[in-house]
This record gives structure tokens, sequence and C-alpha cells, in this order.
């Protein structure tokens, strides 16, 4: 009896068997009032400070932005836009004077956002390939026992713990044109100012401030991996590289995709460091873009969004659908030491 | 005879070597290992730690030496500490840390007060709809900061908010709470729930049971949470570089946006004064909490 209570409290969902079927459904029924007590004021306030903006961005994406009229000269008030402010962003669409449209000219916001696509997209992919490949290596070296595990642990969460603001500064300064990386390399590279050396900088920077979160999520894989495999493999006679490929990454696999999808959307809406390191238009990201038209125009700015929002979306949607990660039971499982 | 044992007694010996050779392989391979474990953590190790180097050495450089390649700090001085937190350019890095406390402080005590209850549901309770809720709360910190930045803005500008305290505190919850309820969850998961019912047993209340014994042996839990929504508050910038004034500018914020005395002259030395200023009580806490953050970080799965 002792045991089922202890089993009851620790499991909590299995009930003693004495329990009748109406009791359990009752027993089941109060436990879902109380859960629901528990968790409305979250999500209350997260329909307040995130579910609100949602559909206030939508429904102000559809009006025209107020201003000059520049048809008539006369200061307009908006009103209904239709989808004109997606096209504008979509189709590059910019309005002329007689209420058509034309495309837009360079310069304009609206003629950067396939090229603030392309940087977010290469910003997303370079990143998170190589925090990737790196922060596996680092995890692989943390799991190994030896007396300075503890120090190397210690040193990765630096670049964690420094604010994104600091971080950009400070390699702004080694990256300047009489800094260190300069001198280093013996060069005279223009790093925040031209297109790719701005941009490789502010990968650089990104895998330096971020390779170890992914290492330490890899690590938490890694950890749970049995060490009987490996003693199977290697009895077997496996090489390195092949209990790698065929026992590491496949069981380590459910881990990797969910700290790849978290990095993944961390990288799409990159802002902080390419706007405090500069670099101009090559490294304007969407996230940059919304900031830069929300005082021109609030609700193309709305827009924008949206279709950033929508873009993101999509595509945690494939990776969850299509590449099989599944955050909530993959996080249960890490949480709970089960990961199958 | 003798011969054929001296045979046999040869053939053991020969074995005896080869598994000695053997033995004498795994040793050296293994030596080889750890040697090149520990090359691969120094590298590692200085990777992580040399840019935080240079800016503190830096920190300490007169401004006339702001680019010396030493690697030691070379004509060491204070100065730019004295630079960094005076107010004579129109910087304001001391009331800008004071700012982050207080935005960091209440985003914390909010998103923990609300999301302990959450947690407790989530950690302790079976019920329906559990998956979707996690997911939700999971979705909504992965939500892209711009997609609420737009609204927020057009809103606050119309109820003048823009440079308030709240109007910074309110989007961060957004932020936190998610992460307050990932990871606290995932530690009350471990909690030794036994102890409750033997409260309970021994004729403790059931609210009697969670503040005696519950309680207590959560706390470190709600701490390492606490710190971990701290420190991602006291890193946000995107809201708080749009949405605050002068008055209510965090820390991450004023360092973006230091000046020096003329226009187009970055002070380099005053701005790794402030960067250090900044960074290094937190890094001395997430060294000191070092093994309870891994455990946030990696259980909770969300970036901190």
């Amino acid at each position: 009896m002792s045991a089922t209570v202890i089993g009851a409290a620790r499991g909590s969902d299995a009930p003693p068997p004495s329990e009748k079927r109406g009791g359990l459904q009752r027993a089941q029924r109060l436990r879902n009032r109380n859960a629901l007590l528990l968790i409305i004021p979250t999500l209350v306030l997260l329909a307040i400070v995130i579910g609100y903006p949602i559909v206030s961005a939508i429904i102000t994406s559809f009006q025209k932005d107020a201003g000059l009229d520049p048809a008539t000269g006369f200061f307009v008030q908006g009103g209904f836009a239709g989808f004109s402010n997606f096209t504008h962003w979509l189709l590059q669409r910019c309005p002329t004077g007689d209420g058509g449209t034309t495309s837009c000219p360079p310069g304009n916001l609206g003629a950067q956002f396939w090229n603030s696509t392309f940087t977010t997209f290469f910003f997303t992919v370079a990143t998170v390939v190589l925090e990737t490949v790196i922060g596996f290596w680092m995890a692989i070296v943390m799991n190994r026992a030896f007396s300075g595990r503890a120090l190397v642990r210690t040193a990765i969460l630096v670049p964690w713990a420094i604010p994104t603001a600091v971080t950009a500064k400070l390699w702004v300064f080694m990256f300047s044109v009489a800094g260190i990386v300069n001198a280093l390399f013996n060069s005279h590279i223009l790093w925040t100012s031209d297109d790719w050396p701005s941009r490789f900088a502010i990968i650089i920077i990104d895998v330096w401030k971020t390779t170890p979160f992914m290492a330490l999520l890899i690590l938490a894989g890694l950890q749970l991996i049995p060490g009987e495999v490996y003693e199977a493999a290697r009895v077997d006679g496996a090489s390195t590289w092949k209990t790698f490929w065929t026992v590491t990454l496949p069981l380590v696999r459910p881990a990797l995709l969910v700290a790849v999808l978290f990095r993944v959307l961390d990288a799409l809406r990159m802002y902080d460091l390419p706007a405090i390191f500069g670099g101009g238009n090559a490294t304007a990201t969407w996230s940059i873009l919304v900031v830069e038209q929300l005082r021109q125009g609030p609700n193309s700015a709305s827009a924008l969004s949206t279709i950033v929002f929508v873009f993101i979306f999509l595509i945690a949607y494939i990776f969850v659908r299509f590449l099989g990660a599944n955050v909530v039971q993959t996080t249960q499982a890490q949480q709970k030491g089960e990961l199958k | 005879m003798t011969t054929a044992a001296a045979r046999v007694g040869t053939r053991a010996r020969a074995g005896v070597e080869e598994q000695v050779d053997v033995n004498r392989a795994a040793v050296s391979r293994r030596r080889w290992t750890s040697t090149r474990t520990w090359v691969q953590a120094a590298v590692i190790i200085v990777w992580c730690l040399l840019p935080f180097y240079w800016m503190v050495v830096t920190s300490f450089r007169d401004v006339g030496y702001t680019f010396d390649t030493a690697f030691w700090p070379t004509h060491v001085t204070l100065d730019n500490y004295v630079t960094a937190l005076s107010t004579h350019w129109g910087n304001h890095l001391g009331h800008a840390l004071l700012n982050s406390l207080i935005i960091g402080a209440s985003v914390t005590l909010v998103a923990l007060i609300v999301g302990v209850f959450a947690s407790y549901a989530l950690a302790r309770i079976e019920f329906r709809f559990k998956g979707i809720v996690l997911g939700l709360i999971m979705g909504a910190s992965m939500f892209p900061g711009v997609a609420l930045l737009t609204p927020l803005f057009q809103l606050f500008t119309n109820i003048g908010w823009i440079g308030t305290y709240q109007a910074l505190i309110i989007p961060e919850i957004s932020f936190a709470l998610p992460l307050a309820v990932y990871t606290l969850t995932s530690f009350l998961r471990e909690m030794p729930w036994d102890l409750e019912e033997a409260a309970r047993i021994d004729g403790c209340t059931s609210a009697q049971a969670f503040r005696k014994v519950i309680l207590p042996l959560a706390a470190p839990a709600v701490f390492t949470t606490a710190i971990l929504t701290f420190i991602s508050s006291w890193n946000e910038f995107l809201i708080s570089s749009q949405l605050s004034s002068d008055r209510t500018q965090p820390v991450t914020v004023a360092i973006a946006s230091f000046t020096g005395s003329l226009p187009h002259q970055v002070p380099y030395t005053a701005i790794m004064a402030a960067g250090t200023i900044v960074t290094v009580p937190l890094v001395i806490l997430v060294l000191i909490l070092q093994r309870r953050i891994v455990a946030g970080l990696t259980a909770g799965g969300v970036k901190g």
C-alpha cells in the first residue's frame, strides 16, 4: 500500500487501484480544474504581451500609412489598404501619385526586402552550420573525463554571459582598421564597412558568442547515451570515426535537432549584432529592416513584421513536421533523463 | 624433453612480452588521448576567454595607447573608468545601470510569481491539454521580438508610454515568462514530491506541506531561474533601443550609443571600461553559480 502511495505521489498520474471509476473521473476533473487555475495567470499574461500585439499587427497591416499624398500634396489619414502593404514588400511595389503602383526605386526600404531576406538566410545557414559543428566538437571534448573539465565548462559560459551589445562593441574595437585582428594578420581590411568583410565579421562574432550554448545543449544529449553502447562498439572493433557516425550521431539526433531549431529561430530574428556592429545594407537583417521602417510608416512595418513572423513560423513548422524535431517531447525527455 | 619444455617456456615468455607490449601501447595511446584532450580543451578556453581578456586589458590602457598590441596591459590607468561613469559627454552609464537593475528586477519578479504557479501545474499535475500548453509556452519563447515591437510602438506612442519603465518591462515579460516557466518546470520535475505526501500523511494540510517542505527544497531552483531570467533581461536590446528614452535607457543601449568628445572619435578605451563594468559582475555571478546555470540552460533548452 505504501508503495502505491509513493508511486502515486511520484507519478501523480497513477491513482491507487482502489479508487472506483467514478471517483477516478472526478479526481481527474478536479486535477484539470486545479491545473487550469494555476496556468491561467501565465496564459492571460502571454495573451496580453504576445497575443494582443499579433492581432493588432495583423489588423494595422491592412491599413494605409498616414502621410503626404504624392498626387495632391495634402496630408492623408490612411484608411483601408488591402494587400498593398504586403505587395509593397513581397513584390516591391511602391505607390505612385495616380493611385497605381510602380517598382520601388533603389534606396527605398521596399526595394531591400529580398536583400535582407538573403542576408538573414545567409547569416542563419552560416552561423548555425558552424555553431553545430564546432559545438559538437566542444561537447565531445567536454564529455571526456579529464581533470580540467570544470575549467572548460566555466570558460564557455563567459561568451554566453556577456550581453550582445557589449560583445558587438568589443568586436567593433577588435575589428577596427587599427585593431588587433588586422594587426595579427597584418591586413588592412575594413571589417565594419565593406560588404563581405562585415558579413564574415558578424558570422565570426555570432559563432564566438553562441557556440557555447550549442555545445551545452549537445553535451546534455551526449550525457544521456549509456556507456555500454560505446563499450559494445569498442568490442566490435569500430573505429572512433565509425562510432561517431553510427552510435553518437543517431543517439544524439533528437537533442541536436531541438538545439538546431532553437538556434535557427534565434538567428532568423538577429538584430543586436548587425545593428551595433554596422555594415549598412550588406548586413541588414529582417529585424533591422522592420526597425528602420517603424518610424517611416508603422502600418507597412506591421505588414513586414507579419511577413517575418509567418516565414519564421513556416520554418519552425517544417522543422517539426519533416525533420521530426519534437521540441516538447525531447525537452521533456531530456528533463527526465529518459531520452530515447 | 628439456628442449620441448624450453620451447614451451620461450613461447610463453613471448606471449607475456606480447601482452606487455599491448599494455604499453594502450597506456601510451591513453596518454596520447589525454594530451590531445588537454590541447583541445586549452584551445576552447583560449578562444572563449581571449576577446573578454582583450576588453579588460584595453579598459586599463591610457587613451594614447588604445591600439597597442602588447599582450599585457601597458600604460595602466583608471581614467577610462572615470570617463565611462562620468556624464560630461552626455553618457549616463551609472543611471543606465540603475535602470537595468529596476527593469531586470521587475521583469524577474513578475515572471517568477506568475510562472511558479504554471510550472507547478506542469510539473506536478497530469491534466488534459498539457501538451498544448507546453507547446504554446515553447512557441512564445521562440517568437521574434520585432513582431511585437511594431504594434507596441504604436500603442505606447498613443498612450504616451514611450520612455516609461512599464513600456520596457511589459514587452520583456514576453521573453522572460516562457523562459521562467520552462526552466522552473524542469527543476520542479526533479523534486522529491514523496516528501510532500509524507508530510500530509503526518498531518500537514496541503498548504502547510507545500510551505514547510516543498518551498525550502524549491528555493535553489527558483533562485537559479531568477538568475537566468535576470540575465536575459539585462542583455535585452531590441525593445529597449526603440521604446526607451534617455531617462529609462538600460545599459545595453547606453553602451551601444556611447559617445566621445568629438562626433567622429570613438572613445574605445572608455567603451571597453563601460563594457567591463557591465559584464564583470555578470561573469562573476555565472562563474560562482556555474553548475546550476548549466543545469538550468540545458534542462530548459531555451536560450537565456
